[in-house]
C-alpha cells in the first residue's frame, strides 16, 4: 500500500506537468486550429531561463517571473512570425511550422544555454513528508498546487472575463465571432502567449524533481499531445484528465510491470482507450460535411 | 513541355536521370554515400507520401516499420543465418502483415487521433527494439554482415550508389502506377471527403488498409537498403524522431508529389551534413529554414513551385 501511494504520487507529479503542457495544446488549438509542437520548448525555456537567471545572483522570487515573461514573448514571437504569416496554410504545414519553431528553439537554447543538465533548488527544502507511508518530497506539493491554481484561475478567465469569453467565441466560430466585433488575431496570438506562460510555470514548477536541460521538449511535447488526444483534443477537462491519467500510467507501470516499458504501457492504454473511444475520453463524436 | 511533365512516367524518368548524372558530377566517395541515404530516404518517404499525400492519412509511426526492416536484415542473418536478401524480404513481408493487422483499428480513428495512434505504435516498436537486448543488441545496435550476391561481396559506394538508385526509381515507378490506377482514383476520392466516396461506393476501410500496407513496405524495404549500406544498425532508425523527420520530407517536398518526395529527402539528409560547418547553430539555422520553407513555399517545394510556373508562364 505506501508502494502504491508512492507511484501515485509521483505519477500525479509527472501527470500535472504533461496535464499543463496539455492545456497549452488545447488553448491553442482551440483559438487557431494549430497544433503546437513547440510547446514543450515553453517548459524548456521557462526551466533553463530560471536556472540562468538564478545563476548570475538574482534571487528565485526575481528569476521566476522574468522567465515568464521570457517564454511569453517567444510564444508571442512564434505567433507572429511564424504562425501569422502562414495563415490560410493546411493543418500539416502549420504542423511542420511547429515543429521548425521547436528544432530552432532548442538549436537556439544549446547557444543561449549550453548542453547540461540544470536543476533549481527545491522551493521548500529537500526534506521528504511522510504520508501514509508514502515519502513526499515538498516539491511534489508545489508542482500539483501550481497546477491546480493555474486551472483554478483558467476557470475564472475563460467563464467570469471578457477576453476570456472572447477566446472561447473565436474557439467556437471563427467568422461569427469576427462578425461580432472580436479581434481574432489578436485573441489567437494571446492564446500562444497563455500557453507559453502555463508551459513556462511548468518547466520551472518540475525542474527542481526532473531536472531541466536544453533538449527537453520534444518529450513533454510528445507525452503532452499524447495526454490532449488520451482526454478528447480541444476539451481542457480532458487534457488534464488525460494529462493525469498518462502519468499514472507510467508511474504505475514502471512500479509494477516494468521500468524500461513505463513509456510503451502508456502507449498501449492510449491505443485501447482510442479504440473504444475514437475521440477520447471527453471527444464529441464527429461528423463529416460533405 | 508541359505535357512531358504532366504524364505519368515524368517523376520517375525525371529520378532516373538525376541519379544518373549525379553519378557523374559528384566527386568522392563521400558525395556518392551522401546521395545514397538520400536514395534510401526518399523510398521510404514516397511511401509515407502514398498514405499522406494520395490518401490523405497521417503516420507519426513510420520509423516503426523503418526499423524492423532495418533490424530485419541485422538480425536474421545473424540468428538464422537467412540471406541478407531474403532477410529484406522477410522484413518487408512482416511489415506488411503487421500494418494489415494494426491497420484497421488504427485507420478508423482521424485526423490527430490518428497521428496519435500511430506515434504510440511506432514507440511500441522503437521501444521493443532498444530493449530487447538479447536480440538486437540493445541501444548499442549491432553489426549487419555484408551482402553478398552470387559470390560477389557488395561494397564500395559507388556500388551502393547505383543499387539504392535503381532501388528509388523502382519505387517512384511503381507509386506513379498505383497512383494512376483505380485504387490511386479510389484514394484520392477518399482523400477529398471519406463520405463522399463511401456514397459512390468506394471501400474506404479496405483502401485505407491497402495503402498502409504499401506504405509500410516502403518503409522496411528502405530501412533494410539502409542497414546493408551501413552495415550497422541503431536503434534510432526506428524512433519517433525519425518518424517525424519523414513526415517533415513529405511536407517540405509536397504532399501528393512523387518527385516533391525525393526533393524533401534530399533537403533533410543533405542540409544537416552542410550545416555541420556551423557547429552550434547547426538546429538553429535547420528549424529556420524549414518554418521559411513552410511559411513561403506552403503546399510544399515542389507543387508550389509548379504552381508558380504555370502561373507565370500562361
Amino acid at each position: 500500500m505506501p508502494d502504491f501511494l508512492q507511484f501515485c504520487v509521483s505519477g500525479l507529479t509527472v501527470g500535472a506537468v504533461y496535464a499543463l503542457v496539455a492545456l497549452g495544446f488545447t488553448i491553442i488549438y482551440n483559438a487557431s486550429d494549430v497544433v503546437n509542437f513547440a510547446q514543450g520548448e515553453f517548459v524548456m525555456i521557462g526551466g533553463m531561463t530560471t536556472v540562468f537567471i538564478t545563476a548570475a545572483g538574482v534571487p528565485l522570487h526575481f528569476a521566476i517571473p522574468a522567465a515568464i515573461l521570457a517564454a511569453m514573448v517567444i510564444g508571442l514571437l512564434l505567433h507572429r512570425l511564424a504562425i501569422e504569416p502562414a495563415r490560410g496554410a493546411s493543418a500539416v504545414t502549420l504542423i511542420i511550422i511547429t515543429i521548425g519553431a521547436s528544432i530552432f528553439l532548442r538549436g537556439g537554447a544549446q547557444i543561449v544555454f549550453d548542453k547540461q543538465f540544470h536543476s533549481l533548488p527545491a522551493f521548500s527544502g529537500d526534506t521528504p513528508v511522510m504520508i501514509g507511508g508514502a515519502a513526499v518530497l515538498p516539491q511534489s506539493f508545489w508542482v500539483l498546487g501550481g497546477a491546480a491554481v493555474i486551472v483554478a484561475l483558467l476557470w475564472f478567465f475563460f467563464n467570469r472575463t471578457l477576453l476570456g469569453k472572447a477566446v472561447l467565441a473565436t474557439a467556437a466560430n471563427r467568422l461569427a465571432a469576427r462578425l461580432v466585433g472580436i479581434n481574432t488575431s489578436f485573441v489567437v496570438g494571446f492564446s500562444f502567449v497563455l500557453s507559453a506562460a502555463i508551459g513556462a510555470i511548468a518547466g520551472i514548477l518540475v525542474a527542481p524533481i526532473t531536472l531541466t536541460s536544453y533538449d527537453i521538449g520534444a518529450l513533454l511535447a510528445l507525452k503532452g499531445f499524447a495526454a490532449a488526444m488520451l482526454g478528447g483534443m480541444g476539451n481542457p477537462l480532458g487534457a488534464i484528465v488525460g494529462g493525469l491519467a498518462v502519468g499514472l500510467l507510467e508511474a504505475l507501470g514502471a512500479g509494477y510491470i516494468s521500468s524500461t516499458y513505463k513509456d510503451a504501457i502508456a502507449f498501449i492504454v492510449i491505443l485501447a482507450v482510442l479504440f473504444v473511444l475514437p475521440g477520447g475520453f471527453f471527444g464529441r463524436a464527429s461528423t463529416e460535411r460533405v | 513541355m508541359r505535357a512531358l511533365l504532366a504524364h505519368r512516367l515524368a517523376a520517375p524518368v525525371a529520378i532516373a536521370l538525376i541519379v544518373v548524372a549525379l553519378a557523374f558530377v559528384l566527386p568522392s566517395n563521400f558525395y556518392l554515400r551522401v546521395a545514397a541515404l538520400v536514395w534510401i530516404s526518399a523510398l521510404a518517404v514516397i511511401g509515407l507520401n502514398l498514405l499522406m499525400g494520395f490518401a490523405g492519412q497521417v503516420s507519426l509511426g513510420h520509423a516503426g516499420f523503418f526499423g524492423l526492416g532495418a533490424y530485419a536484415v541485422a538480425v536474421l542473418p545473424a540468428q538464422f543465418s537467412l540471406h541478407p536478401l531474403l532477410a529484406l524480404l522477410a522484413g518487408a513481408l512482416v511489415c506488411g502483415l503487421i500494418a494489415f493487422v494494426v491497420g484497421r483499428p488504427i485507420l478508423r480513428l482521424k485526423g490527430h487521433y490518428l497521428a496519435v495512434a500511430t506515434l504510440g505504435f511506432g514507440i511500441l516498436i522503437a521501444m521493443a527494439i532498444a530493449n530487447e537486448s538479447w536480440l538486437t543488441g540493445g541501444p548499442d545496435g549491432m553489426p549487419v554482415s555484408r551482402l553478398t550476391l552470387f559470390g560477389w561481396r557488395v561494397r564500395g559506394a559507388s556500388t551502393w550508389y547505383w543499387i539504392t538508385g535503381a532501388l528509388l526509381v523502382l519505387g517512384a515507378w511503381l507509386a506513379v502506377n498505383l497512383v494512376a490506377s483505380p485504387t490511386g482514383r479510389a484514394l484520392r476520392a477518399l482523400h477529398d471527403s471519406e463520405v463522399a466516396a463511401r456514397v459512390a461506393g468506394v471501400d474506404v476501410a479496405h483502401y485505407k488498409l491497402i495503402v498502409f500496407v504499401i506504405s509500410a513496405v516502403y518503409a522496411s524495404v528502405a530501412g533494410s537498403a539502409l542497414a546493408l549500406v551501413n552495415g550497422f544498425v541503431t536503434p534510432d532508425s526506428a524512433n519517433f524522431i525519425h518518424s517525424i523527420e519523414l513526415v517533415t520530407m513529405v511536407v517540405l517536398g509536397g504532399m501528393g508529389s512523387v518527385f516533391g518526395s525525393l526533393v524533401g529527402a534530399a533537403i533533410l539528409v543533405v542540409l544537416p551534413q552542410v550545416l555541420t560547418t556551423f557547429h552550434d547553430y547547426e538546429h538553429l539555422l535547420l528549424g529556420l529554414m524549414m518554418m521559411v520553407i513552410m511559411i513561403v513555399l506552403r503546399s510544399g517545394i515542389v507543387p508550389s513551385l509548379a504552381a508558380l510556373i504555370r502561373r507565370t508562364r500562361p
